[in-house]
């Protein structure tokens, strides 16, 4: 439960909660939960900065079709709203260092 | 109103024709297709390239090195004019290789036809270890590679945006969505398009790519051109990871990493297929292991347009006297000699460049 | 290679009662779907959602059980998280699963990829916290997740039933931004006549708002010149309504008007689209079956033209019936006399239609966004750009596309592409249709190089 966030859980006690690492920072997150719905309800607003602009983005279409939420895991970019969440899932923000 | 010129074509070729004759003071009109033309100055792969260029035929990848070498000052100028900067590279390129005999047998062409340059043919031989110094990111696969002093990339989209755009500045009359369907000449040439317009001009150049093929005979060419598809593989833009482009792999400026090049004789099909790139890809991750977790973002099939010995067509027509075939498969490299000394060739003065080799009689058969 | 006779392209309602269907009618299918579990988006994760939130979610939404239910079938089988990245014309379909590639190939496929949101492109609309109205409803479904201080902005029922749930949820949306005009009401009303046979729809709507209304949401109508204020995340929505600005401060913005029919692989493949003036979208060339010009391929559901999901449910029937009698599983006769009900009861359903789509028309100032607005997500162009590329002497979005690289990133145009065709049509003076839309190329969704290599030693191992 994050009462800092723009984001409300019905339910957060429901299921039992695994580390997942965003940024280097550890957050408790809903096991098997949507990547991106769990992220935004621990408070985070946006996911990554774009290549083109710099500019912060965050889950916009939560259906696989708009790639604003992009993140890195394994080295691999993906749609952090495709994603589950899992124990020791380790999540960086997507291009954070790309784009000249 | 009649234009001194009417090109056929408002691609690359054609456009770059067109500044160039803009620049002379010529008044021109380009007449150019539909959004859903094959556009080979959309698809292409942005190379500036002189390797491997004329291997039997010194006369072509001399042309190819005069319009590399042109090519600084054509970007600079365009990018004066037109306020973008067309992302212009020419620090060498590089052919990679992964097996020791058809690399061998690629330096032995490339040192022939370094004879025939008189020696104007600056490559260097990079055994895995030097290679791996110019490019820390090559995989253990890579025996070697030809670097080419010559060669560099260029934003070939930026490039067509901004011959579109300082053709229209410099007055060039630009009409788009339209298709030509005849060329006659009862004084000055008649254009005859789709849409019932027609047009006249006092020379006519025909630039139309595949178009050509139909239009060609009509103004008394051959037109022996055919499509041959090329896939490419452009990935999500990445963090740099390669220094230099090479003829399969290159990374472009906004990040993305665009890989071909297949060469494939499949008609006018310009579809994607899964054989061709799951096998550029292959090679790609072989030479840049990196790759593999890259995303694919597009892919595309784009045709070239290949005459039957692969160089490009000069001809004026025998039949009508003022109409010019120009046509070739690398109109990014030529872009900067169609802009600087092709215009002398269809102005017919003293500076105009012997391309007699490059005439379509070569392909009369005898 | 798996081979089926019928493979079907996403477990929405379309998707799954074709599949039920068609297994009944002794089909082996396939189900490719790229969610965890079935129910598309409008019942996603119904079976875990439904008991757990289904009275916040309302009645309609348990209509999606039985449906997943339908799928258990010994003819049915399901990949789920299975990301299909490209269709030929004879029936082959890769896709991809945790980063591995595979090929299908089906004596029919069924693309029922449903519907997207109408791109909503005004000033702001790419910041944190903005996000589209279907977005909100998935987290909801899925996740349980709400947003606690969010205005929703746009046209169209969909706002009217997620207000009511957040209100049901106990987190009324803090105000109700509604860009139809009461003009747009009065020209809805010839319809009608054809709205009263589809009056179920008509009374679930005169509901929900009985309930945003008890709970005290703030409505503006008419509202136009809609922004989002925030420099790294969305803090306030601003527009004018009833002659006065407001501004409303918030967390979360929710764009809706209307949604579209996904017609990424049905572009891919070729077939023929075109305009609808109605739905102001483009529909891809179907018939009353779904059948398509490529004889191989069929189309149900939203993705060939929105009907909402009792439509699509039944329009997944009707495509299922095709396959099969296509197939030789049924005669002529057996496909037509099932059928015929089907016809009719879509035919209704689809009665109210005309009239919410009249009242509910796009917002303009989305459709034709100023200069200074970002229509590409991806590749950040503005609506400015697109203009100064017509009067370039783009005709159509793919020079356009060549010229300033819209439609260029990872969403492949799905977020801009009726934007941009749109932007263009109007600076042209031409038809949508003539405009046309971007080519739609695979991968139809981002793969890894390293899974499109891989398949290269498939394909040597094969031979």
């Amino acid at each position: 439960m994050n009462d800092a966030s723009p984001f409300l859980e019905l339910s957060p006690d429901s299921t039992p909660r695994v580390t997942v690492r965003f940024d280097g920072r550890d957050y408790r997150l809903p096991e098997g939960a949507n990547l991106a719905a769990a992220l935004l309800a621990a408070g985070l607003r946006s996911l990554r900065d774009t290549p083109v602009s710099g500019a912060p983005r965050g889950p916009f279409c939560m259906m696989g079709a708009c790639y604003d939420c992009l993140v890195q895991i394994d080295g691999i970019t993906r749609q952090a709203c495709m994603v589950e969440v899992s124990d020791g899932l380790i999540v960086t923000r997507a291009h954070a260092d790309k784009g000249a | 109103m009649q234009a001194d010129y009417a090109i056929i074509g408002g691609g690359v070729v054609g456009l770059s024709i067109a500044w160039g004759l803009l620049k002379k003071g010529r008044s021109v009109l380009v007449l150019d297709g539909d959004d859903g033309s094959y556009r080979a100055s959309r698809g292409n792969f942005g190379l500036v390239w002189v390797q491997s260029k004329g291997l039997s035929q010194p006369a072509y990848a001399r042309w190819s090195q005069k319009s590399a070498a042109a090519w600084a000052d054509f970007a600079a100028d365009l990018a004066e004019s037109t306020g973008r900067d067309l992302s212009l590279v020419q620090q060498g390129g590089l052919d990679y290789h992964i097996d020791e005999e058809a690399f061998d047998k690629k330096v032995k062409s490339y040192e022939k036809l370094r004879d025939e340059l008189d020696g104007n043919y600056p490559f260097e031989v990079l055994g895995h270890n030097a290679l791996k110094g110019e490019e820390p990111n090559i995989g253990p696969k890579v025996v070697g590679a030809i670097l080419h002093h010559q060669d560099g990339h260029v934003n070939p989209l930026r490039l067509l945006k901004a011959l579109s755009d300082d053709v229209r500045r410099m007055g060039g009359k630009v009409c788009t969505g339209v298709t030509v369907t005849d060329v006659d000449k009862p004084s000055s040439f008649r254009i005859t398009c789709t849409d019932g317009a027609t047009h006249e001009a006092g020379k006519v150049v025909l630039s139309a790519g595949l178009g050509g093929i139909a239009l060609g005979p009509k103004l008394g060419f051959q037109a022996p051109m055919r499509p041959q598809r090329g896939q490419v593989l452009v990935t999500e833009k990445l963090p740099k990871l390669m220094n230099r482009p090479s003829g399969i792999i290159r990374q472009v400026d906004e990040g993305g990493v665009q890989i071909g090049d297949s060469k494939e004789e499949v008609g006018y099909d310009d579809s994607v297929t899964i054989d061709t790139t799951a096998h550029i890809a292959a090679r790609a991750a072989t030479v840049f292991p990196d790759l593999a977790r890259a995303q694919i973002v597009r892919a595309w099939g784009a045709l070239r347009i290949l005459s039957p010995d692969g160089l490009p067509i000069y001809q004026e027509s025998p039949e009508m006297s003022g109409a010019y075939l120009v046509t070739c498969h690398s109109g990014i490299t030529l872009a900067a000699a169609h802009a600087r000394y092709l215009t002398d060739w269809l102005e017919g003065n003293d500076a105009a460049p012997d391309l007699e080799v490059f005439s379509e009689r070569r392909f009369a058969v005898s | 290679m798996h081979s089926s006779d019928l493979i079907v392209i996403g477990a929405g309602p379309a998707g799954m009662a074709a599949a039920a269907t068609a297994a009944s009618l002794g089909l082996d299918v396939l189900i490719l779907d790229e969610q965890p579990r079935p129910g598309g988006q409008i019942y996603r994760d119904v079976t875990r959602a439904a008991p757990a939130r289904g009275h916040i979610l309302g009645a309609d939404f348990a209509d999606g059980l039985p449906l997943v239910q339908g799928l258990e079938s010994e003819r049915i089988s399901h990949v789920f998280g299975a990301t299909v990245w490209k269709i030929d014309p004879d029936g082959q379909v890769a896709y991809s699963v945790n980063g591995r590639g595979a090929v299908a190939q089906g004596a029919r496929v069924l693309l029922a990829t449903g519907a997207l949101e109408r791109p909503m492109p005004i000033p702001g609309w790419t910041l944190p916290g903005v996000m589209t109205a279907g977005a909100a409803q998935i987290l909801l479904k899925q996740s349980g997740v709400l947003p606690r201080r969010a205005v929703l902005a746009g046209s169209g029922p969909l706002l009217y039933l997620i207000a009511s749930q957040m209100v049901r949820a106990g987190t009324p949306p803090l105000a109700l931004v509604e860009t139809q005009s009461r003009a747009d009401f009065l020209s809805s009303l010839r319809y009608l006549p054809g709205a009263l046979r589809g009056w179920r729809y008509l009374l679930k709507g005169a509901r929900m708002l009985t309930e945003i209304r008890r709970a005290g949401v703030p409505r503006h109508s008419a509202a136009t010149g809609l922004r989002i204020e925030g420099d790294s995340h969305a803090t306030a929505l601003c527009f004018t309504a009833g002659g006065k600005t407001h501004r409303i401060a918030c967390d979360t913005v929710l764009l809706h008007h209307g949604v579209v029919p996904n017609t990424q692989a049905a572009r891919s493949l070729g077939i023929a689209h075109h305009w609808d003036t109605r739905q102001q979208c483009f529909t891809p060339q179907v018939d009353d079956w779904g059948g398509t010009s490529l004889q191989h391929i069929l189309i149900a559901g939203d993705g060939a033209g929105i009907g909402g999901a009792a439509v699509a449910e039944i329009w997944g029937r009707l495509a299922a019936l095709r396959a099969a009698c296509d197939l030789g599983g049924i005669t002529l006769a057996q496909r037509d006399a099932q059928a015929a009900p089907l016809h009719r009861r879509r035919a209704s359903e689809l009665a109210a239609r005309p009239f919410l789509d009249t009242a509910y028309p796009p917002c303009g100032d989305a459709l034709l966004p100023a200069d200074s607005t970002i229509v590409c997500r991806c590749e950040e162009v503005t609506a400015g750009d697109i203009r100064r590329f017509a009067r370039m002497g783009c005709k159509g979005p793919n020079q356009a596309k060549a010229f300033g690289r819209a439609g260029m990133g990872p969403c492949q145009g799905r977020y801009c592409g009726l934007t941009v065709s749109a932007l263009l049509a109007r600076e042209n003076g031409a038809s949508l249709d003539d405009t046309g839309y971007y080519r739609i190329r695979p991968p139809l969704k981002p793969i890894t190089l390293g899974e499109l290599a891989a398949m290269e030693d498939m394909a040597d191992a094969a031979e």
